[in-house]
């Protein structure tokens, strides 16, 4: 394996130093590649911190420009960035940050057609999504593809976080929510508002999730659905069980065909 | 005897905001009954017609209700009810 610059050994010194990590397993984190799928909420912090833990690829996947109205939580982005691309600016901040990881920027919306061959490039996938269409599709081409999913989602002030790796034996997405839910059955995104740093500290448990898995300490969220709720300032975690019936990772699923759902949040 | 159950953010409007409320009953199926009868109007964010909506799943304290008795499941003091439905924001 490579040498560290005496660069990196200042950089990541306060990882070289601690036990569970060492040189060894900075080496790990330089050589893992992990996409990011959404630059917003969750996407934004988890990014800083796998640049700054020195991640060494760094997959951005979104189609979508900065809007003001994002900077109240999604910190990756700056005031100077409004209408410019989330990756743009993104690679841009990465970059100022830690020079040291090479950033892959994927300037479209994830679909049946370009999800496989994007996801193939890496070792683990973050999902920072911001709706179920997209949700399912990261998940049903994870199970395809025997990539770990690092799963995040928020509302208002109420999040959810664990950690799907069929291929470990673990449960999917699907075990947790079979189906697409119906147009009209949950709040719609924009409407429903968000605390700002309620992503953050989300965001922030999926990358330090992401990092456990890559340097494969302590005991990750698998098979474990954690809830996080900010107003009540409480945590608590369920069991998330295989389903014998998941229509994806179940035994008698058949092939997965991968769906481009309607959004259903109206914009 | 009194069961506590775990009110999800978007089903709190029906609690007056309480995060957690509660109920009697000795089954899964008369909790979500009394809940009804105490908080009107969330049993119709529940269920699809006789059914728990697939995307809302419901735990006894850290056991997912599908995986034990379903509805029918007992519950009993010091049990947890939670219910926990699908968000999906970014």
């Amino acid at each position: 394996m490579f040498p560290f610059t005496e660069e990196q050994i200042r950089r990541y010194s306060r990882h070289i130093i601690l036990p569970d990590v060492g040189g060894k397993g900075q080496k790990k984190l330089l050589a893992a590649r992990v996409l990011i799928v959404g630059m917003g909420g969750l996407g934004s912090p988890a990014a800083l911190y796998l640049a700054a833990a020195g991640i060494g690829t760094l997959g951005l996947l979104d189609f979508d420009v900065v809007e003001l109205s994002n900077l109240q939580r999604q910190v990756i982005h700056s005031t100077k960035d409004v209408d410019r691309l989330k990756v743009d600016s993104a690679e841009e901040t990465i970059k100022a940050l830690n020079p040291d990881v090479s950033v892959n920027l994927h300037k479209e919306r994830a679909s049946s057609e370009n999800i496989l061959d994007i996801i193939s490039e890496y070792d683990l996938v973050l999902d920072g999504t911001d709706n179920f269409p997209t949700r399912f599709l990261i998940n049903d081409a994870c199970v395809l593809a025997g990539k770990t999913n690092v799963y995040g989602a928020v509302f208002q002030f109420e999040g959810q976080i664990s950690v799907f790796s069929p291929h470990q034996g673990g449960p999917c997405y699907r075990c947790l929510i079979p189906e697409m839910p119906p147009p009209g059955s949950v709040p719609s995104c924009q409407e429903a508002g968000v605390l700002g740093v309620l992503p953050g500290v989300v965001g922030l448990l999926q990358a330090t999730e992401a990092i456990k898995m890559i340097l494969g300490i302590g005991k990750p969220l698998l098979g474990r659905l954690m809830l996080f709720d900010a107003l009540s300032m409480e945590t608590f975690e369920v069991k998330l069980d295989r389903k014998k019936d998941c229509p994806v990772c179940g035994p008698d699923s058949g092939p997965i065909e991968l769906i481009d759902y309607e959004d259903i949040c109206e914009i | 005897m009194g069961i506590l159950v775990r009110i999800p953010t978007p089903l709190r409007k029906f609690t007056g905001g309480q995060a957690t409320v509660q109920v009697e009953g000795s089954t899964v199926v008369e909790i979500l009954k009394d809940l009804d009868i105490k908080y009107p109007g969330i049993r119709e964010k529940l269920y699809d017609g006789q059914d728990i909506k697939r995307f809302i799943n419901i735990y006894l304290n850290d056991e997912d209700i599908r995986l034990l008795g379903g509805e029918q499941t007992s519950v009993s003091t010091g049990d947890k009810v939670s219910i926990i439905p699908a968000i999906s924001g970014g």
